[in-house]
């Protein structure tokens, strides 16, 4: 493995009431992070190929290990939703590395199809840092019950030369979704978006 | 007493590989579970609140048992462990304290014969609001390796009429324990401390 990890964290939520009403069935949403080490902190580097690389084997291990989190087949996963958080002797651009050019098709083996794009985000930040990983239907983007968002919080990464890297996997979309919209029933599945 | 209304259920587990010394043999795992209810008596002075603890019995043994499952399972696999709560703004720190009996006991319940107490921490706070719950070998308080902590904390919770209910353990020691005291291996385990 290309990735040197030094931890993995996996968090589930499981909403089964909101305001005083039962959500059922419960909505469930799982993040998984591994804290890695930085390959390029503290200098600049042109060519990022190898965070690329590194992308594509935590799309896998993360998803999985989000995927089991939730005890579902992949199949059966709803959202998606990938982020990076970088320490502070790093680039955002090393985020990108990761995030953008190989990580999504293993991830998309694991939940199977996934016509969607993986909706993302990036930031630079120290220890303790929030990330919010945003969260969007699998195989339709405009699906609106399930535009979402899920926080991850480490309180000792990352350190310096250390990247957080995040997937978030549902099996649900908002609890008690009501403001209309696409909905899943009538997903399309063609183009991604509808 | 009132009844246990749970709005959600967080799970974490961090696996930890190292700490920028040699990787363990054995990866140590933390876990917690957090379980966000209604506090009954919230936004009032109420004399007579200790029955509720009675009430959140069953709500123990459920988290303690859903928390091993997290950690693989084995109760032997068990070595450390701890509680806390986080009480919303509306309620009061002896809130928080109704959890020392029916926290404690689940854990001990599903873990056998542990003996030692289980350590606890509280505070009163808002949504996102973290807290660090101490954790200490399961046998033998004394045990220098497994003096620990993990911080955990939910979004979203508790709001103002909520208790966040902690419970937390570990599989091992700290990742690069070695700073002597009593170990593991020389437990007596007649009174819970050495």
């Amino acid at each position: 493995m290309k990735a040197k990890i030094r931890k993995i964290v996996t968090v589930v939520e499981e909403t089964v009431a909101e305001m005083g009403r039962p959500v059922d069935p419960p909505t469930r949403r799982a993040v998984a992070a591994a804290v890695i080490e930085n390959p390029f902190a503290g200098r600049y580097v042109e060519d990022l190929a190898e965070l690329m690389d590194v992308g594509e084997e935590l799309g896998a291990l993360l998803g999985e290990r989000a995927v089991a989190a939730l005890g579902i087949p992949g199949e059966e996963a709803e959202s998606y939703g990938k982020a990076a958080l970088v320490g502070e002797n790093g680039e955002l651009e090393h985020a990108a590395a990761i995030l953008h050019p190989k990580l999504g098709a293993p991830l998309r083996k694991v939940v199977g199809k996934g016509a969607a794009l993986v909706p993302s985000s990036k930031k630079r930040g120290g220890p303790g840092a929030v990330l919010d990983v945003p969260l969007g239907h699998k195989d339709a983007a405009y699906v609106r019950s399930h535009f979402d968002g899920i926080e991850i919080q480490i309180n000792d990464a990352p350190r310096g030369n250390e990247i957080v890297v995040a997937v978030a996997v549902t099996d649900s979309g908002r609890p008690l979704a009501r403001v209309g919209g696409l909905t899943k029933t009538e997903i399309k599945g063609e183009d991604g978006l509808r | 007493m009132p009844e246990v209304a749970v709005r959600k259920r967080l799970v974490a587990v961090e696996e930890i590989f190292h700490e920028g010394g040699p990787p363990a043999a054995e990866p140590l795992k933390r876990g917690a579970i957090v379980t966000v209810i209604r506090n009954p008596f919230a936004g009032r002075y109420v004399e007579d609140i200790a029955g509720f603890m009675k009430d959140l019995e069953p709500l123990g043994l459920n988290m303690a048992g859903e928390l091993l499952a997290a950690l693989g399972g084995d109760p032997s696999a068990i070595e450390g462990y701890g509680k806390g709560a986080i009480v919303g703004a509306a309620g009061e720190l002896e809130h928080g304290a109704l959890w020392h009996v029916p926290g404690g006991y689940a854990m001990r319940e599903i873990l056998g014969d542990a003996k030692a107490i289980v350590p606890s921490t509280k505070k009163v706070g808002g949504p996102g609001t973290r807290l660090d719950v101490p954790i200490t070998h399961v046998n033998a308080s004394y045990v220098r390796s497994h003096f620990d902590a993990m911080e955990v904390g939910v979004t979203d919770a508790p709001r103002a009429d909520e208790l966040a209910l902690v419970l937390v353990m570990t599989t091992g020691p700290r990742i690069h324990a070695r700073v002597g005291g009593l170990k593991a291996s020389e437990i007596k385990g007649e009174d819970g401390l050495r």
